[in-house]
């Protein structure tokens, strides 16, 4: 147990070394890297909490992803960064605002130290009533059965998200293809890359998928492996994004949504309520509403790294 | 003290850390790594109250073969969090990059814009 507890305490002084690290790191760029290998730590810390599920998606969605978006971001911006430090706030204010941070700190802490004894949980609750839904991953039953709702304003909430990136395009680009990830460099490690890893890389995201029914993993872990993938492919410039007018893109888009509400809407007349699923049919329902939002998900995670769509250059060549 | 309590106590100290930096920073960029920051500590807190929550089961009442160590309801929510967390970062990053590009500056301080430079529009 002791031996348990040293290696939490080295990995919360490494997780606390490096979060300083993303703070006060003098380029926004290393700031970028820095934070990447927090979220690597992170992925630990939470299969030390015991949530594998959450060390998936916090390794492919909170770094991998993330990250890419922040490295991207950080070059682009580079060049504006040097007038930024003349606005930094006072000593004065800096301690005022220090002196406040760490009161909340202090208040949170005090919090966690204070939790009330037995703790409350619905993991017995949830272990009951599993049965009824057929799946053997109770963060799936969670998300897809007993808490479907939430996981449907999610997916919902990632069309506005899109819709959101898209519009910030000058008037004159719309409906042309996203920019964001234009390769800079053709012919180089990357290409190879980009051409051997993705058949393994959609295996392994099409696994956690199918797998997430009974064993850790799930639609937004795999989904986030097949973007990636797709995303490595855009960044080595072996296929071009598409274009944002295309009618079979939006619809690939949203119909993961619309078949979740679908569904939902249909549980009204078949089981009585709102995303209820008829007795006996729970299961192969919430296989169909993860297989039918995969791609979707995927998708628009992949079009929300490649950014909003931009003029074509001459070459394609662009900054 | 225990696993969890600690993970719980560097969740905590990572919210008062990012606050301050989204304060104190200028930078936007740096404001949105700092808002990140505080995601993950306010994830980390959740997820050490899961844990506990698991733990408690499995101590009290064996269940029924499940191995439930961490209270799922919690998980569920924080993958719901990471997502809505990562389109939120997109947007947020869009809508930087487009400042800068329209306006030459990466801060947020509207109080002496510099004209707004034609020629990066439609293009950079």
């Amino acid at each position: 147990m002791t031996s348990a507890l040293a290696v939490d305490s080295a990995l919360v002084l490494l997780v606390l070394g490096l979060a300083l690290w993303v703070t006060a790191a003098r380029a926004a760029y290393s700031a970028a890297v820095g934070f990447v290998a927090y979220g690597l730590l992170l992925t630990i810390v939470w299969v030390r909490l015991a949530a594998v599920d959450v060390a998936m998606t916090e390794a492919a969605l909170g770094t991998g992803l993330t990250g890419l978006l922040l490295l991207g971001a950080a070059a682009r911006l580079a060049p504006y960064e040097s007038a930024e430090a003349a606005r930094r706030p006072g000593p004065g204010l800096r301690w005022l605002v220090g002196l406040l941070c760490a009161a909340v700190a202090a208040g949170l802490a005090a919090a966690v130290l204070l939790l009330p004894d037995p703790a409350p949980t619905l993991a017995p609750l949830v272990a009951e009533n599993l049965a009824a839904t057929g799946v053997g991953n109770p963060i799936t039953g969670v998300l897809l059965a007993h808490r479907a709702i939430d996981t449907l304003l999610e997916t919902v909430v990632l069309v506005p998200a899109l819709i959101g990136v898209w519009s910030l395009a000058a008037d004159q680009d719309w409906g042309r293809r996203p920019g964001s990830l234009t390769p800079l460099h053709a012919g180089s490690a990357l290409t190879l890359l980009a051409q051997v890893l993705p058949p393994f890389g959609i295996l392994v995201g099409v696994h956690l998928v199918w797998a997430g029914a009974d064993d850790p993993g799930g639609k937004f872990q795999g989904a986030t492996v097949l973007a990636a993938m797709w995303v490595l492919v855009l960044v080595a410039g072996l296929r071009e994004p598409p274009a944002v007018r295309g009618r079979s893109l939006r619809l690939l888009l949203v119909v993961g949504a619309l078949f979740f509400v679908g569904v939902g809407v249909a549980g009204i007349w078949l089981a009585d309520a709102f995303l209820a699923y008829p007795e006996g049919l729970a299961k192969p329902l919430i296989l169909a509403i993860e297989i039918v939002l995969t791609p979707s998900i995927a998708v628009i995670l992949g079009l929300l790294l490649a950014g909003p769509p931009v003029a074509e250059g001459p070459s394609g060549a662009r900054s | 003290m225990s696993g969890p309590t600690l993970f719980g106590l560097c969740g905590a100290a990572l919210v008062g850390l990012g606050l301050y930096w989204l304060i104190c920073q200028p930078g936007a960029l740096r404001k949105i790594l700092a808002f990140n920051l505080i995601g993950s500590g306010v994830f980390l807190l959740f997820g050490a109250i899961a844990r506990r929550g698991g733990g408690a089961l499995s101590a009290a009442q064996a269940g029924p073969g499940l191995g439930i160590d961490s209270d799922p309801v919690p998980q569920a929510l924080i993958i719901t969090g990471l997502v809505v967390a990562f389109a939120a970062t997109a947007i947020a990053v869009a809508l930087l990059v487009r400042l800068a590009e329209q306006s030459g500056r990466s801060t947020l301080e509207g109080d002496t814009p510099p004209s707004p430079a034609a020629p990066t529009e439609g293009g950079h």
